[in-house]
This record gives C-alpha cells, sequence and structure tokens, in this order.
C-alpha cells in the first residue's frame, strides 16, 4: 500500500456505522437478567409494605412456609450478619445521611418498601406464598407534601437525623440586591415539576450466585453501574473485591433509575449466600414504578432582574425538592435538587446569582436521577422566566436569549456557581434553530390560526450542561465514590485478536460500537476486529459504571489512549521482527507494512511470534516489550455541551390535547463518533422529554399511595403522538480536548420540557394562561383556560407584546 | 389436554415450526411458557398487563400480547416469536431494515416491535406514516422516539408494494 492509499482509508470517528449490538438483539439472541438460567435456581419474591409510614409489629409467615416449593423465608434479622445497610455520605455540611436497610427493619418509610423476602421453586409459588404472609404494623402520620415535611418536627421520616431536612445548599455570586434595586424589571414565578419515573423498559432485575467452593459471589443486574455495585457489596459483605463480581449483560434501558443501589440487590446477595442456590428476583411493572428511585419532583421559585435593554441583571432561585424516603446511594439526596440551582443561569451570563435548595425527605420511594438530572427541572423554569422578560423587554423569544447568551469571544466563562464553560456553540445552536423555525413567519400563521379558532404556539428552550466529569467535579459533593476517571485495558491476544477491556455498561448507547470505532481509527484495525468486554466489574481494577453522558468523553479518552500506547508497542514488536524502525511501520487492517515496500505482518503474525514461537525474539528485547496497554483518563473538569430546541404545538383548549406538530434541536456535542447514534439519542431524549412535560407524572395521596402505578395510568409516549425530530449538528473543537468528543446522552431530555412549556404557553397567551406546572396535561390545560375565559380574555384576541418583532 | 396430580396438564403446540409438548400449570402464561420451559428468552416481559407490547407474539398469523395469553390458550395453535426471524448471521429484511435506520437502542422493546410491524405489513395498507404510527401504537419503546422505527417499517412498506 502506498502512503496515499493509507490516506484515502475510511476513518470510522464520524461515521454512521452499523451496530455491533444489534444482531444478538434483533434476533432475540440478546441476554438479559431476566434471561440468566442457572441450574437450582430459585426465584425471589418480596413482601412490600402497603403503608407509607408504619412500624412493624410482627411477621407471619407460618402458612406461607408450609407452602410446597418454599425454599425459605427471610426478613431482616434473617440476613443482618451477611450485609449491612447502605449508607450515602457526603462531606456536605448539615448533610443527614440515612442508613437504607437491605429489608425494612423497624419501620417502613414508603409503600413498596420490601420488608420480607420469599425463596421458591418459581416465581408464581413465590408470589403464592408472599401473599400468604401477614405483616402487623403500627401506623405513623405519613408525611407526602415536603413543604409540611420540612416543618415538620414530631414526625420525622429518620429519627436519628431529627430533621426531614436531608441536606440544604446555598451559594452564588455578586450582588444581587443591587440587581433587583436597579432592574427595570422584574419577572417572577413558581415553576413545579411533578414527580416522575424513569421507565425503562425492562423493569429492575438481578441474580445472585454464591459459589462455597470459592467462598464468592457473582451477581447479574439490570444495572449501569456494575462497578458501583461490586464495590458497595464488597465493603457491606466484607468480602475482597475479587470475590464479588458483577455483571450488567444486556440491560433494557436504564436513563439514570438504574444506577443507584438498591435494597433488592444487596438482600438478593445475602439471599444467594445463605440459601446455596442461584436466585432470581424479577420485578414486575407495579414493583417497578412503585419503588424504582423517582425524579425531579422539585418547586422552584424563581425571580430575574433585568435591565430596560432586556439584559439579566440578576436571578435568585429557592427551590424544594421532595427526595423521598431515603439518601439514595452513592448519589445523595442533593443530587436533584443541588443540580437545579447550580445549572439555573443555563448559557446565559448572569452577574448576580443566588440559589437555595432543599432536599426534604417524605414518605415516597427514594429520588435518584433521571436523564438530565436537575437541569430539565432548571431550564424549564429558567427558560419559563426569560419567556416572560422578553414580554417585559419587548423582546422577542430568540432576540431576548441571543442577547443575554455567553457569546463566542467571552469563552471560557465562569458562571456565578463557578462552573466554567468551555467553546461551545451557544450562539450557533440558537441561531441554527431560529433559522430553521423562521419565527417571523411562524408569528403570522400564528395569527391566521387563532382567527380561525386554531391554537399554535412557538416554543425555544435553551440549555448548558456540563458534562464527561473529570475528578475535580463530582456528580455529587462528598459522595462517597470517584465518577471522575476511566480505565481501559488493550490488548493483542495470542491469536492476534484486538481485545478491550473496557468500564463502560451498555444500555442502549451503542458503546460497544462507538468505542470500537474509537479504537479501530487509534489503532488501524477494522472495527469488526475489535473485541470489547464491558459492563462486567472484573477485567479491570476499578469500575463505576455509564451515567452522567461520561462514557463518550471518559471512556472515549481511556480508549484512545490506550489504542495509541498499543499502537506503539506493536509497532516496537514489529519493527524488531522485520528489521526496519517504527517511525517506517505503519498499520491498516490489521496489518504492519513497511512503507515503500510489500513487507509486511499480520497481527496474527506478530502474535505469534510474540507469543508463542519460542526464540523468534531475543529473551532480553522480549522481556523489554508487550502487546498490552492500559490506560486511565481524566478529563478533570469536563466539558461543555449546548442545545437550542423549538417546539411548534396546537393546543386544542376544548379537548386540552396538544399535538406536537414539529420539534427542532441544535446541539453541539463537539466531535460525533457516531451520528446515526447521536441522532438516536437526542431523538429519544426529546420524546422522553416530551412525556414528561405533557403526560407522564407519579400520582401519590395523602396516605402515600402511589395512583399511578400502571403503565395504564403513568402514560409514556407511544409512536402515535411522537412527532419527528430534525436535528443539527455544531461540532465545536477545542484543542484541549483529547478527543473533541463531549457527553450528549440525556440533553434532549433537559430541553424538551421548557421548550414544549413554553409552546403550550405561547398557544394560551390568548387566555392570559402562564404554563407553571407540568406535565401540562389535558386536565391543567382545561384548567388554565376556564380561568383565562372567566377573565374575559375572549379566544382568538391577539392581546400578547411578543406577537410583535424586534 | 391432561391433567396430572400435580395439577399441571400437558400442552402441545407449535413454536416456530418445532413441535413441542410440555407439562404446564394451566395458570402460567405463555410468555413464562415460552421463556422458562422452552428457553425462547426473545420473548421479553415489560410490563404484564398487556400495555407495552414487549412480549408480542403471532399466534396463528395474529400478534397477540404472550403477558396476556396463558400457555394453555396455545393448544394446538401456531406460534411464532423473534427466534423465527433471521439469525445473527443471516438477519431477515425486516431486521436488515431496523438495523439500517438504528430502530433500536437497548432491544428490550425490539423483538415485540418487529412481531408487531410483521403482522401490520401482512395485513394493513400502513400508506402514511400515521398509519404506521398508529399500527405500532401498542408497543413502547422508552430509548429511540419511535423516529427510526417508522423509517425502518416505512422502507419494508415500500419494498412489500414495489414502490423502491
Amino acid at each position: 500500500m502506498t502512503e496515499s492509499a493509507i490516506d484515502m482509508r475510511p476513518t470510522m470517528i464520524g461515521a454512521p456505522v452499523q451496530r455491533k449490538e444489534d444482531p444478538r438483539l434483533l434476533t432475540g439472541h440478546g441476554q438479559y437478567t431476566a434471561d440468566v438460567q442457572l441450574p437450582r435456581m430459585a426465584h425471589v419474591a418480596f413482601v412490600r409494605s402497603d403503608r407509607a409510614h408504619a412500624r412493624i409489629l410482627e411477621i407471619d409467615t407460618t402458612e406461607a412456609k408450609a407452602l410446597r416449593g418454599v425454599h425459605g423465608i427471610y426478613g431482616a434479622e434473617d440476613i443482618a450478619s451477611l450485609v449491612r445497610p447502605l449508607c450515602a455520605s457526603s462531606r456536605t455540611e448539615g448533610y443527614h445521611a440515612t442508613l437504607i436497610p437491605p429489608l425494612a427493619d423497624s419501620k417502613v418509610r414508603y409503600v413498596g418498601e420490601p420488608v420480607v423476602a420469599v425463596v421458591a421453586t418459581d416465581r408464581y409459588v413465590a408470589e403464592d406464598a408472599r401473599d400468604m404472609i401477614h405483616v402487623d404494623y403500627e401506623d405513623l402520620p405519613v408525611l407526602t407534601d415536603p413543604a409540611a415535611a420540612l416543618v415538620e418536627t414530631d414526625t420525622l421520616i429518620h429519627d436519628e437525623a431529627g430533621t426531614n431536612l436531608i441536606v440544604e445548599r446555598g451559594f452564588g455570586r455578586g450582588d444581587t440586591d443591587e440587581a433587583f434595586h436597579t432592574a427595570a424589571h422584574v419577572v417572577a414565578g413558581r415553576y413545579r415539576m411533578g414527580r416522575h419515573a424513569p421507565m425503562a423498559l425492562e423493569t429492575r432485575a438481578c441474580v445472585g450466585h454464591w459459589e462455597h467452593g470459592k467462598q464468592s459471589l457473582t451477581m447479574w443486574s439490570a444495572t449501569q453501574a456494575p462497578g458501583i455495585l461490586r464495590d458497595a457489596l464488597a465493603e457491606l459483605m466484607d468480602l475482597p473485591g475479587k470475590r464479588i463480581r458483577c455483571i450488567a449483560p444486556d440491560v433494557g434501558g436504564g436513563f439514570g433509575a438504574k444506577v443507584s443501589i438498591y435494597q433488592e440487590e444487596l438482600a438478593v446477595a445475602a439471599l444467594a449466600r445463605i440459601t446455596g442456590r442461584p436466585v432470581k428476583w424479577v420485578s414486575d411493572r407495579l414493583e417497578d414504578l412503585t419503588t424504582t428511585s423517582q425524579s425531579f419532583d422539585d418547586i422552584v421559585d424563581l425571580e430575574m432582574a433585568i435591565d430596560a435593554d432586556g439584559v439579566i441583571l440578576g436571578l435568585r432561585a429557592q427551590v424544594l425538592g421532595d427526595v423521598g424516603a431515603y439518601s439514595i446511594y452513592p448519589w445523595t439526596a442533593s443530587l436533584e435538587p443541588v443540580q437545579v440551582i447550580s445549572f439555573m443561569p443555563g448559557p446565559y451570563k448572569v452577574a448576580a446569582y443566588r440559589g437555595r435548595a432543599q432536599a426534604v425527605a417524605t414518605n415516597k420511594p427514594p429520588m435518584g436521577p433521571y436523564r438530565g438530572v436537575g437541569r430539565p427541572v432548571s431550564t424549564f423554569a429558567m427558560e419559563r422566566l426569560i419567556d416572560k422578560a422578553a414580554v417585559a423587554a419587548g423582546l422577542t423569544p430568540e432576540g431576548i436569549r441571543r442577547r443575554n447568551m455567553v457569546r463566542p469571544d467571552e469563552f471560557p466563562y465562569k458562571t456565578p456557581v463557578g462552573i466554567q464553560w468551555d467553546r461551545a456553540g451557544f450562539i450557533e445552536c440558537l441561531d441554527s434553530v431560529v433559522e430553521a423555525v423562521d419565527p417571523d413567519s411562524f408569528r403570522h400563521q400564528q395569527v391566521e390560526a387563532r382567527a380561525e379558532g386554531r391554537y399554535l404556539g412557538l416554543g425555544f428552550a435553551s440549555y448548558s450542561e456540563l458534562t464527561g466529569l473529570g475528578s475535580r467535579i463530582a456528580a455529587a459533593p462528598g459522595m462517597p465514590i470517584n465518577t471522575g476517571t476511566e480505565t481501559a485495558r488493550l490488548r493483542i491476544d495470542s491469536t492476534g485478536a484486538v481485545v478491550a477491556a473496557m468500564a463502560f455498561a451498555n444500555h442502549g448507547q451503542g458503546l460497544e460500537t462507538s468505542m470500537a470505532q474509537v479504537i479501530a481509527d487509534e489503532l488501524g484495525v477494522a472495527m469488526e476486529a475489535v473485541m470489547i468486554d464491558s459492563g462486567d466489574s472484573d477485567p479491570l481494577a476499578h469500575t463505576t459504571g455509564t451515567y452522567a453522558s461520561r462514557s463518550a468523553v471518559l471512556a472515549g479518552g481511556a480508549a484512545t489512549l490506550a489504542a495509541r500506547g498499543l499502537r506503539e508497542k506493536i509497532l516496537k514488536v514489529a519493527a524488531e521482527l522485520m528489521e526496519a524502525s517504527p517511525t517506517d511501520l505503519e498499520i491498516f487492517d490489521s496489518t504492519v507494512r513497511l512503507v515503500g515496500t510489500d513487507k509486511q505482518l499480520t497481527f496474527r503474525e506478530i502474535a505469534h511470534a510474540f507469543y508463542t514461537q519460542m526464540g523468534r525474539l531475543h529473551p532480553k528485547q522480549r522481556a523489554a516489550m508487550d502487546l498490552e496497554e492500559t490506560r486511565m483518563f481524566d478529563p478533570v473538569f469536563g466539558t461543555a455541551s449546548c442545545a437550542t430546541h423549538a417546539a411548534l404545538v396546537e393546543v386544542d383548549p376544548a379537548t386540552g390535547m396538544v399535538e406536537v406538530k414539529r420539534y427542532w434541536v441544535a446541539e453541539d456535542c463537539g466531535r460525533l463518533i457516531n451520528p446515526m447514534i447521536v441522532d438516536g439519542q437526542v431523538h429519544g431524549g426529546v420524546i422522553q422529554g416530551i412525556g414528561v412535560a405533557l403526560h407522564e407524572e407519579l400520582i401519590y395521596d395523602e396516605d402515600g399511595q402511589n395512583l399511578t402505578a400502571s403503565l395504564a395510568d403513568y402514560l409514556v409516549p407511544s409512536a402515535a403522538e411522537a412527532p419527528d425530530v430534525d436535528v443539527t449538528h455544531i461540532e465545536t473543537q477545542l484543542p484541549d480536548n483529547l478527543t473533541g468528543f463531549r457527553g450528549m446522552g440525556e440533553g434532549g431530555t433537559i430541553g424538551a420540557p421548557g421548550a414544549i412549556a413554553n409552546a403550550v404557553a405561547d398557544a394560551l397567551r390568548p387566555f392570559g394562561a402562564d404554563v407553571n406546572t407540568l406535565p401540562i396535561t389535558p386536565q391543567r390545560i382545561h384548567d388554565l383556560v376556564q380561568a383565562g375565559s372567566a377573565q374575559t380574555l375572549r379566544p382568538g384576541r391577539n392581546n400578547s407584546s411578543d406577537d410583535t418583532t424586534s | 389436554m391432561t391433567g396430572t396430580a400435580s395439577g399441571k396438564v400437558v400442552v402441545s403446540m407449535t413454536v416456530n415450526g418445532d413441535r413441542v409438548e410440555e407439562l404446564v400449570e394451566p395458570r402460567w402464561l405463555l410468555a413464562d411458557f415460552l421463556r422458562e420451559n422452552l428457553g425462547l428468552t426473545g420473548t421479553h416481559v415489560g410490563c404484564e398487563h398487556g400495555v407495552c407490547g414487549a412480549c408480542t407474539i403471532l399466534m396463528n398469523g395474529n400478534s397477540v400480547r404472550a403477558c396476556l395469553t396463558f400457555a394453555v390458550q396455545a393448544q394446538g395453535a401456531d406460534i411464532e416469536t423473534v427466534e423465527s426471524l433471521g439469525t445473527v448471521n443471516d438477519l431477515d429484511d425486516l431486521q436488515e431494515s431496523f438495523r439500517k435506520h438504528h430502530a433500536l437502542q437497548c432491544g428490550f422493546c425490539t423483538p415485540g416491535m418487529l412481531m408487531t410491524a410483521i403482522d401490520a405489513l401482512r395485513k394493513r395498507p400502513l400508506a402514511t406514516d400515521q398509519e404506521i404510527r398508529d399500527a405500532l401504537s401498542g408497543n413502547i419503546c422508552r430509548c429511540t422516539g419511535y423516529q427510526n422505527i417508522v423509517k425502518a417499517v416505512r422502507t419494508m412498506v415500500q419494498k412489500r408494494d414495489g414502490d423502491d
């Protein structure tokens, strides 16, 4: 091959390559946790609390124990010696950690909390026995309203905390009092985001297998974080990590719900040890909707000071987060509400800012991460208020955003909370969407439609997010794990195969494909030649998993460094074998060639010479060489990703139905690895965000009962109402970003709730409607329309100041 | 069907072309029967109340929810599951179309989505994207936002109708 031919070789990075995962998943040969079958395997069913807050008085298992097929029935005391409770610690001042028991011991704190575990021959028998177990409770007062729980002193979810306020944080920069004093306009609102379920289609599940001979445990779990699970179990079970192996096989979606450690995982690990059988637990949808970590549920009081030109002078935010019954491991209860105040200023320059967040315990399932974490809420609140500010200042929605965004020459920009935005296409994304949408012509259409009694609305939402967090930025302050580094180990094995041990845990992102693209390009091999081991705690000394839009950046960085190192090692061995200088060698298609000659060695030939052909290399030389490279990558601070979304909706005021007619996204996640996968992540994220905005809500009654515990009640978008999403990519690259990659898996869900809320508010402007609660369901739209009509604002009347363009 | 002392009954049916005969409790769901008795774990269970569609299979040529069907109801039936389609090394046209259009991410809904699409492609005109969306509306996908699934099915409609 000539040098010019090498230059023409296809580059995998940037190509819409078909996924390596697909053939097995399309043919029913994926292996999910529920598919694991082992000899002598038993099945677990949990007796769950039907009370939100109660003391456990007595548990009667007599009848259940007698049932044929029941292997054993276990309560908290029976497994206490095998596994300790979890505790999410934090260095944050005033934080109250909560002990999370594997099974509820003295009291239950939410409906659905596991109390007793039944192990039986199959799930049918296990559930029969479960229904024969009687638990006597003494009811305690139930706290479901976080505002009431905050001031409550007699009823505490965790007595040892002495308060229901699990954590409170506040920070900011600048003189907000002065900003509000000198403002031309002050706009304010109270924004409420409902409680949501990430609702991965695969319910949570795990299989525990204790091998007596080896005194070691293998856990398969539908988790995003097999490494976090391994390290937690090792600590809680007093075992060296090597004797616990956690495997996340194919995982049917996570969206943040599978990145925390759960009571059932601890219980199943203990049950495997105590019963001496492999034990499988697969939750049903009722269990999933009532016990999997829940999300958002923040009340945001936000006020903004602007000058006469619409420039933001100051911002104040007060957030009350309902974090449920436990401070979730390892992220802690601060994760969601503190992230809301951290990212409130968004992509805008805010000179003076004060944010304060309170995380309050209630008798509901624990709050955990969900795609976007905090930012869907901060973006919803901030973007609603920006639209209000536009009206006050007489600007268009796009005009006020452009005026306040960090401009290209102002990067790097330090936000009022100390987050640094590196150069990203904030304004480029906005401009790109505005050009695609053409708001001026839309506003003419809108006026014409209103005259026909049709209510069209256009809404924008812009955001920026910090992704690929490095070791200097913890996902939650002081939490007990390191999320800032990642390791990859690449090797050529004795057959010449390229094998990568990586720390990511794939659950739909196509990481086996995108990481193979990265390695293929760096190493000079075909993508098909790269075999990746992932989703397994065993091959590497330390792993966590896939969450927080980290894997492209961290795993991609580690893979890049390891592939570069391995490439040098291959060239060194080949140079010795070919009696050439490494600088004269090129690698293409798993073959090392001496440039300008027809001399070449395949990886297979190199591996044979290195590993199996004795005497081929001089012992001294061989001792100084290897064909394996392990590298860690730490992006230190992380990298900024951003987007602007726009939604065009039509609202039927009679039925309260919202049709999303068009949807646009322009996003900047730096250099794309696989544009097909990136588009897919945006599509899926946006549709989830539309679910957040329009359909989905977990509703609890005052007794702490979940009234939306089936998919007939908790409504996720179906194909029939999901719009197509137009996606444009801005690929800002920076020299000090090793790979050029930035995280993007969560962004769709961050932008969509705000864009939809603004679009619905725009459509309902003739009714004077302020959309300040999500989801904006037909009932809520009905209420807004009724309230607007009662104020004699006639439908069809154009009374909005921002219908004029500036 | 014949009963036994344990309350189990014999059921026989054809699954992916193979004649099977098994002892099963009358209360066992067809989804559990396929997965546990036959080891055909390609049929997934997502909600067990017939909403999500992940367990969709074909019974006598019609798409049904294997989580709302008892195994004994399939006595004598002809069952097709995702395992009846192409193989890892030889995907069929619909599977290829899903792969080409990136119509799957985590893959959990995919078997049910494929079986629903087969049924719809056999029976419905699917002339517009909205018709395709309506036909797929009983299958929840939490990952893709559906856009690429619609594209994949649209490609198959064109192929079926000779439009490509």
